[in-house]
């Protein structure tokens, strides 16, 4: 836990393409912001699904990568010297006289007077398998995060899945746990090839035991799981005894704690006006994949002349008593300084 | 034009017609099947867009290739059947191709 509160103009909730241009837009503008994201590193959708496909329809650029579009974006948003709370997700909203405090799950508080929401399709949070009564066990048994190792002791341990959290969960419980069962579908992982070598090397020592399989129902009562059922690559199942598991099967998209800040919503997305691409409330700005309004394309470029119309707006609330003088990057000796360029 | 049919859990069947070069996911997302959510946009970067191929179908459409067959980690009730309709391009050889759709994809 921080106990300095940030001071700032705007936040930025959200670092993928449209997030990261907004810091360029409102920088032009002299307008300082931070950005939080729930992924660890920058680029959101483009550096989380697809950092490695072609994107055809950036102006300018004829075919450009998820990741390279994120590292030019970084490039370009650099003279602005935004700084980035990665790894955390902001949980509240409150308002304050003339601004706003925003508090991450990680404990990061900022206040700021303009809320920029670019939070693309929502946070990225663990998918939830389609188990029967799974609910009932979530918080208590089952588990899609390691916050605490301690919980872990002494326990029973089921992991699902084979990429590189379920690998490095079985590695880091293992010596906790009383018991490590591992569980895939396949003996093949998508995972960093060290781990899955050690791992088959705990295997080999009797320490872990992996089987081959999917879970398909879960048993126990009152929030306490007592065992898996399990189908085995032969079809046939098989029960696994377990008191916790924690089933990794990748990231999916929610809404999350936006949805609770009472603002308008329509089906998950925030509506915004079209000339200042502001929410149902003065000061909180929703723009790219997130906001809706008639015509909406979902579209990276959109996203990237919102952002320059809302700065506009945000420069009013920020500077009250200054007259914003429209310039150009190309002719503009302020904004070049700006910029950096010599 | 090439037809597909995509049946769901419950049994029920629609065929719809695509164009070869396209997805079996895209067909699916044009023609609003429901149970195809393609959330990632056939990036082959979530497994929402999971199908079971029909047996007759398994030869002509292939096998997954690794990244795929690593996706499909991420998807529920995975059999030998199993491909996410992203990673099928439809061939004038696929007219009549019938996949079957998960009860649930997540």
């Amino acid at each position: 836990m921080s106990d300095k509160t940030i001071k700032t103009d705007a936040v930025i909730i959200g670092a993928g393409p449209v997030g990261m241009f907004a810091v360029f837009e409102l920088g032009l503008v002299d307008i300082k912001s931070h950005l939080v994201d729930i992924l660890d590193r920058p680029g959101g959708q483009c550096t989380e699904l697809y950092p490695e496909k072609p994107i055809y329809d950036i102006p300018g650029l004829t075919v450009v990568t998820g990741q390279e579009l994120t590292d030019r974006l970084m490039e370009q948003i650099k003279p602005f010297g935004a700084e980035f709370h990665l790894s955390q997700r902001v949980e509240s909203l409150e308002r304050l006289n003339g601004g706003f405090r925003l508090a991450t799950d990680a404990g990061t508080a900022l206040e700021c007077k303009v809320v920029v929401i670019a939070a693309g399709g929502g946070s990225f949070t663990p998918k939830r398998p389609p188990l029967p009564g799974i609910e009932a066990y979530e918080g208590t048994s089952v588990f899609y995060s390691v916050r605490k190792m301690e919980n872990f002791k002494d326990r029973d341990v089921l992991v699902v899945g084979g990429g590189d959290s379920a690998l490095d969960w079985t590695l880091n419980l293992q010596p906790v746990a009383k018991s490590l069962t591992l569980v895939h579908r396949r003996a093949e992982f998508r995972a960093a090839p060290a781990s899955v070598q050690k791992m088959f090397q705990l295997v080999e020592e009797g320490d872990v035991s992996f089987k081959l399989g999917q879970v398909t129902e879960l048993h126990g009562e009152g929030g306490k799981l007592r065992a898996v059922t399990v189908k085995g690559a032969d079809g046939a199942t098989f029960e696994q005894p377990c008191e916790v598991m924690l089933p990794f099967f990748g990231l999916t998209m929610k809404l999350g704690p936006v949805a609770d800040w009472g603002l308008n919503l329509e089906e998950n997305l925030v509506p915004v006006d079209t000339e200042k691409f502001e929410t149902s409330e003065k000061g909180i700005f929703a723009i790219g994949d997130i906001n809706t309004y008639p015509g909406k394309l979902k579209l990276i470029l959109s996203g990237f002349h919102e952002a320059a119309l809302m700065a506009q707006q945000a420069y009013h609330y920020i500077y009250p008593d200054k007259k914003l003088i429209f310039q150009y990057t190309t002719s503009s000796t302020s904004l070049q300084k700006k910029l950096g360029v010599k | 034009m090439v037809r597909i049919t995509f049946i769901q859990s419950d049994g029920t069947e629609r065929v719809v017609e695509a164009e070869p070069g396209m997805t079996v996911m895209e067909a699916a997302v044009k023609n609003g099947i429901p149970g195809i959510a393609a959330e990632c946009g056939g990036a082959c970067a979530c497994a929402t867009c999971h199908v079971y191929v029909d047996d007759a179908w398994r030869e002509p459409t292939g096998s997954p290739e690794q990244m795929e067959e690593d996706m499909l980690d991420f998807a529920f009730d995975v059999r030998p059947s199993s491909r996410l309709s992203c990673q099928i391009k439809v061939t004038d050889a696929l007219d009549g191709l019938v996949v079957r759709i998960p009860d649930k994809q997540f």
